[in-house]
Formats: C-alpha cells, structure tokens, sequence
C-alpha cells in the first residue's frame, strides 16, 4: 500500500475539529515554518520538492510561486482555487469536507511564503455546506492563534476569507476566477499579463488548487528530499485521485504514482474492480477535459510498456496515442457504455459552461453539441464525423482561456479512438436507438511497434 | 540631451517597419496598411481594454523577438500582443492564421440571421466585409439559429440581439463614456445577450456612440431605421459649435436632406471622435451645420458606389509581402483558349469594342 501524506487522518474520529487536528499533530508545519524557516526557504522547499499543481495543468508549484512580481508598497495574494467543477472530479470536496484545518494549514504556510496578509479561497458555490465547515475551522484557528495578528509571536499577519462562486466552471479558470472575487462577471482575462504580475485588483497573485496547497504540509514537515522520494521522476508526492464511473468502489483514493492503470482499476484496495463481470472499453483518466483512451491503450502505452498512474506515463504518446493526468478525475466505462452518448454529455457540458467571450468556444461549443446530438439519436450524416472533426480542431488553440481546448479535447479523443462506434451510429440509426455498439476491438491488444 | 526613443523592428509578412515599444502588433500592421493589417471584429482603439474576444486578428508569431527567437507555440491575438524588438509575424503569409480566421468566421456567421437585405447595416458592416474577405461561400450549418426579442433602447436605439457577435465594444464603450453603463451581458456562452435586465431606456448625453462602434447592425439609429441605403447616400464632413461634443461630424444626405449624422471614422472604421447625442440625433438641418466637403471613402466600400469625389485608393502591399515579386497568375487564358482573341489588343481600340472589331480582326490576320 502506498504511503498517504494527505488522508492519513481522514479517518480519525472527530478530526474536522481543531481539537483533534491538533492533537494528531496538525499545525507543526505552521510552527516549524514561521519560526525557522524564511519565506525564500520554504519556496525553495517546495520547488525541491517537484510539487506539481493539482489543479489540472500539472505546472511546478516552486516555480509558479518564484514568479510572484514583488513590487515596494503593493499587497499580494493568494488565492486558494476550490471551484472544483470538473465533472468526475471530487477530490478537493473530500479535502475540505474532512480535513479542512490541513487546507488552512497549507494556506497559513503559503501566505507567509508569498507575503500574502489577505488570502482568499474562492469555492465553487454548488458547496454550500462546505463553507460552514472552512468557516468554522477558519473561526478555530483564529480563536488559537494561527490566524490574525502577529501570528506566532512572529509579526506575520494573515486573514483567510471564504468567498462562494456562482456555479460557474469557468470561474475554475484562474484569472476567471480573480475576475468573479472581484465581483465582476467571470470571463477569463487576456495574458499576459499573468496573475503573478496583475492578479486580483491588479496586485500580484497566485492561484493554487486546494489539493496543492494542503500537499505543502507534508513538504514542510518530512522535508522536499523525503517527499521528492516518493513517486517517479517528475511526478512526485502522492496525488488524491477521485475515482468514479463502472467500478465496484468509487471515491477518493490517495496513490503515489507507482501503481500501474490497470491494478488502480483492480485492485481491491483501490476501484475493486468492473462490477458484474463487465470488461473496461474506455477510460477519462483524469477529469471530463482529457482525452478519452480505449482499454488497449489505456493499460499499455503505444511502446507496449505498462501505463503507471502519473503525469509522464499518462501522457505518453502525447495526445494521438495518451491521455492527461488532468485533476485526478477518473472516470472508468465499461462495455455497456456508448463513447457518442458520453461526448455528447461532456460536450453538452461545455456548450453550457462556456463564458462566451471569444467566437469559437461560444459558437463552436454548440454546434458541435447539436451534431453530437444528432449522430446519437440516429440522425446523423457520415459527413458529420469529418465535420465535428474540423470544429474541434478550429477552437483548439485560437481561445483566450484553455476552456475551448477542454472542450475540443473529448470529441477530438472520441473520433480518433472511436471513430468505428460513430460511423456505427451513423449507418445503423435505427440499431443505435436499441443497443449499444459494445466492446467491439477496443481492449484487443495492441499491435507490437516494430522500431 | 533628449534620450532618443528606442524603436522596435518589426517583420510583418515580410514588411520591415520600426514601432515604438508597446505598440500592439495590429497596429503595427496597420501602420504598413492594406492586406497586411489583420481583420478587427472587437477591437476598437479608442476604447480601453477592448479587443481579444473575437479572434479574427490572429496571427503567427514566427520568432518571439532577438532576444528570444523562439515561436510563439499557438496563434495570438495580434491586437493584445505587444511587438518585441526582432518579431516576425506571420498574418497573411501563413497558412495556419488564414486556416483558422476561416474558421473564426464560420463561427461568427452560423447564428448570425444573414438578413442583410432588410438590416440597416447592409454596406457599411464589418461583418460583411469580414466574409466577404476571409469566408467560404457556402455554411456548414444546418440548425436553427439562435434568435432573440428586438428591443428598443429608448428612444434613439434599437437592439437587434440576434445580429450580435458579442463583440463588448458597445459595453466598453458606456463604460468610458457615460457615468453609469446601464446595459451589459446577461446569461454567458452562445445564450449571452447584450440587455438591460428590465427593459431600460439608454439616455445619457453620449450613449448613441454605442451605434457608431457596433461592427454589425445590432444597434441602430432608432431615427434612421429604413429611411434609407447608405450607398444611396452622399457622406459630407460638416462641424458645429456643440457645447458638448467637438462638433465634428459626418452628414448622410440624400438630395437635399440629412437623413442622418454619424461620428467621423478612419479608414478602420474607427470613430475619430466621440459625438453628443444632440449632434447625433438631432440635428438633421443643412443650416445647423457647416459644411467641409465631401467624406473620403475607400474605392472598396461600397458607398463609394455612384460618388467621384473624394475616393482614397486602398493600398496595395501584396508585392511587398511578396519580396517584390508581382501575383502570379495561376493560369493564363490565352495559352489554352483562343476565345478572348488574344491577337487582338482591346486598348488599342479606339472607341467601344464591336464584334465588328473581331471579324475584321480575324478576316484581317
């Protein structure tokens, strides 16, 4: 069993309380970073410690963090991103539901890292409940002196606000969301300039997802050396992953990237498995924005090696023949499940939540759910395919935030792994309403690539 | 002694002109002119923090700058990017921009109602001109459009949402003109819609620059509504002491009469100043103004239609881009075909050409 940094104590009785939290050793890293340690230090901490964001984009934490502009006389910030709206990502809801006071540790040890006296968590506002349980651990840690004034003894102020989106996904994208902490309609800025220059109100900010911000406390309280052990090459530490879809135990599961794709799905420790003896035709490994992989491709990457579950592995191939680590949302489909109904879903989605900014997310989004929609209802043309083909690979790139990408992405992943299953759709309209085009050649094994 | 400015060098298509730092790169292109200059849907100069939304400005940047010759990895919104000394920039020389302002434009035109021939707009919309230059003939969509309610906004202007392209000038626009915008963006993706909440009337003094700026005919002169073409109409530039406004405008006459008055534009079709509403709407007398002479209009525009006076030749940089060199003819007639006589030289005609000519010609050789 991997090693956990992060849910060790999810299940210890009461742990949500700051009683509890601190009696099982929480806030030591506040302790051993405000007192010995300097802001530089524990940003070179953590970019010892190959840190990557959480939130999707897998970017270095230590980096990002170095990049904060620090003008003479301008506050900074940082902005905790919990606008968790992927859909099969629920990872940080888990964080924050059970282990809140680990979150405010993480983001009292960052603030002092970036200077930021005023930090904010923005969450997505489907989480009602959520912000009562970080309001209250909020009040907890303030009543014992880990928030306020001169924290520690130290002169180091800090104050965390809690701040409800308006259940927009885009708000997610981050200069999205510095526009709604604003107050402002949520529509993505333009970069540059990046936040890490002009952020929220023009001040320096930097935006990290919960999950990033929490896996500080381990980094400062093993050290970057010992964290930086755990995992392979440049995905290091654990990753809470959110396991959904055909598989007999969904739910948030911490791994330390070593453990290969199909003993994830297998194992008991982990997914247990494809409930009835079903077999597994496809996977979304990481949240509804990454490409989509058959069976084959998903245990074994083109060379024929196995897929592990981290950054590199899960991108080999790049994006003709791999997938994306993404925000840790995998979403497992079995034989029964049509990849058409499910890119209609997803591009549904999209088409909802785009901002409507710029032209080709705005317009394309929904052109491409109405011909998803008719290939699925049995009334689609062959030269549909070719036509949502060219759509997808026109909004790819040419958007001002990665949303248009994130909608591309699936129906681009979807035509080129399973393009039989459309032209299926699109020759047998009247079958297609009574059955699913099944398993087909899906989880057949590759051919070999002779080098 | 003064500190000389230190310009940037700047390739754009093969064009090498010198900028100031911090010029964006469609001005830039703009500077050297003609089809070098990138289209603009939302862009507008004169309005702060506009532009970036519409995308049919992109371009490649094939090195980053001398420093940093590197390119850029995706297409970029030519008229947010800032030149970088040593920038190469590829717009109509590259493949992938034409590629994907094709594409930008199918976009903009699948919910758009192609009513041309009863909307206002019709031959001074840059909708228009944009698929004329960079669009397919034919759609590749087969749903129905997204239609909206027309609104009147007060009563000087009419929202057409239907015909919008949600470009946010008109948003901008109130924003730095007036003390108080009063209409904005409701709902977001491709149901977003230009509104005032609860059917508000629009009435502050400069409000009827949100006509002006509108690239295409979602915002109208309530006054003008179906009076008339504007190719059937004569621009003048006229001035007036206004106590508000500078005064300097464009008169729309037909014969005698003012049908209407717009702001000055440049040859962007960008208004060169602001005007009042009182100038704008109400104003329609030849004896409240005095006159100037006729408005200057490009030969392409289609106002220029039956007008003599005052037509500017656009520019022409295609042999610049194309390093000197003069557009190739793909296929030259006379070598497959004898149907357009080739031995006949028509300037050398005098007169109108007759198929007389031709039979003598032909009898003659």
């Amino acid at each position: 069993m991997g090693r956990k940094l992060l849910l060790e104590k999810a299940h210890v009785e009461g742990i949500r309380t700051y009683e509890v939290y601190r009696r099982e050793g929480g806030y030591r890293s506040v302790e051993k970073a405000l007192k010995t340690m300097t802001p530089d230090q524990i940003t070179d901490e953590v970019k010892k410690s190959g840190l990557r964001g959480r939130g999707g984009a897998g970017f270095p934490t230590g980096m990002k963090w170095s990049f904060i502009a620090k003008p003479e006389g301008v506050p900074r910030h940082l902005v905790c991103n919990a606008d968790e709206s992927e859909p099969g990502t629920f990872k940080d809801r888990y964080l924050m539901e059970f282990l809140p006071h680990l979150l405010i540790e993480g983001l009292i040890v960052s603030s002092f890292a970036l200077g930021s006296n005023v930090t904010y968590i923005y969450i997505r506002g489907e989480y009602a409940w959520i912000v009562d349980i970080l309001e209250q651990a909020i009040a907890e840690a303030k009543q014992n002196g880990w928030l306020g004034n001169n924290i520690l003894g130290t002169g180091f102020n800090c104050e965390i606000y809690v701040h409800r989106g308006a259940g927009a996904y885009i708000c997610g994208e981050e200069t999205a969301l510095l526009e709604s902490l604003e107050g402002k309609r949520g529509n993505p800025r333009i970069k540059p300039p990046f936040p890490a220059v002009k952020g929220a109100w023009d001040r320096p900010t930097v935006v990290n997802n919960v999950e990033t911000l929490a896996a500080v406390v381990p980094i400062i309280n093993i050290g970057a050396e010992e964290y930086a052990k755990i995992g392979i090459g440049k995905s290091t530490g654990t990753k809470l992953i959110s396991a959904c879809g055909n598989i007999n135990k969904p739910g948030v599961y911490e791994i330390d990237m070593t453990i290969s794709v199909e003993d994830f799905i297998y194992s008991d420790e982990y997914c247990g498995g494809i409930p009835n003896g079903k077999k597994l035709k496809a996977c979304i490994p990481g949240g509804s924005s990454v490409p989509i992989l058959p069976a084959n491709l998903l245990l074994k990457t083109v060379k024929g090696e196995t897929r592990i579950m981290n950054y590199e592995s899960l991108s080999d191939g790049g994006f003709a023949k791999g997938s994306m680590m993404g925000s840790g949302g995998f979403i497992v489909l079995d034989e029964d499940q049509c990849v058409v109904r499910n890119t209609l879903t997803l591009a549904r989605f999209y088409r909802h939540e785009s901002c409507g900014q710029c032209s080709p997310c705005r317009e394309g989004t929904g052109w491409m759910e109405k011909i998803l929609k008719n290939i699925e209802y049995g009334k689609g043309k062959s030269s549909d395919i070719d036509l949502l083909w060219d759509i997808q690979r026109k909004i790819e790139g040419n958007t001002i935030c990665p949303l248009g990408d994130a909608a591309a992405w699936p129906v681009a992943a979807a035509i080129r792994h399973f393009r039989d299953e459309f032209e299926w759709h699109v020759a047998n309209p009247l079958e297609s309403q009574k059955r699913n085009f099944g398993l087909a050649h899906y989880a057949d094994p590759l051919e070999s690539v002779t080098a | 002694m003064a500190e000389e400015k230190k310009l940037f060098k700047v390739t754009i298509d093969n064009i090498t002109i010198e900028v100031e730092p911090g010029t964006s790169i469609l001005n830039a292109a703009r500077k050297i002119g003609g089809d070098v200059a990138p289209p603009a849907m939302c862009y507008y100069t004169k309005l702060k923090g506009s532009g970036g939304k519409c995308r049919t400005c992109l371009v490649e940047v094939a090195a980053g700058s001398t420093a940093d010759p590197r390119p850029m990895p995706k297409l970029v919104a030519s008229c947010r990017t800032n030149v970088m000394d040593g920038m190469i920039v590829k717009n109509i020389t590259s493949e992938k921009v034409i590629d994907a302002r094709n594409g930008v434009v199918e976009f903009l035109l699948i919910n758009h109602p192609l009513d041309c021939p009863i909307c206002d707009q019709a031959g001074e919309c840059s909708l228009q001109d944009l698929s004329y230059e960079h669009g397919k003939e034919a759609t590749r969509y087969e749903f129905k459009r997204r239609t909206f309610e027309k609104h009147d906004m007060g009563p000087f202007i009419q929202l057409h949402m239907t015909r919008c392209i949600l470009c946010y000038r008109c948003v901008f626009a109130a924003d730095q003109l007036t003390d108080k915008r009063e209409h904005g963006i409701l709902d977001r993706g491709d149901h977003s819609e230009i509104a005032t909440y609860i059917q508000k009337s629009l009435d502050h003094d400069f409000i009827g620059n949100i006509i002006d700026v509108c690239p295409v005919g979602a915002l109208t002169d309530r006054t003008f509504r179906f009076k008339n073409r504007v190719w059937f109409l004569k621009p003048e530039d006229a001035h007036r002491d206004c106590p508000k406004c500078n005064g300097k405008v464009t008169l729309w006459y037909r014969g005698d009469e003012v049908f209407r008055v717009t702001a000055r534009k440049d040859q962007w079709g960008e208004v060169q100043d602001w005007i009042c509403n009182e100038c704008r709407f109400e104003k329609k007398k030849t004896a409240d103004w005095v006159i100037e002479g006729p408005t200057k209009i490009s030969r392409h525009s289609v106002i220029s239609a039956n007008h003599y006076v005052g037509m500017e030749v656009p520019k022409e940089t295609l042999p610049d881009v194309m390093g000197g060199r003069k557009p190739k003819l793909l296929m030259n007639i006379h070598s497959v075909s004898e149907v357009n006589r080739p031995g006949i030289d028509l300037s050398k005609i005098e007169g109108p050409a007759h198929s007389t000519d031709f039979v003598e010609a032909k009898n003659g050789s």
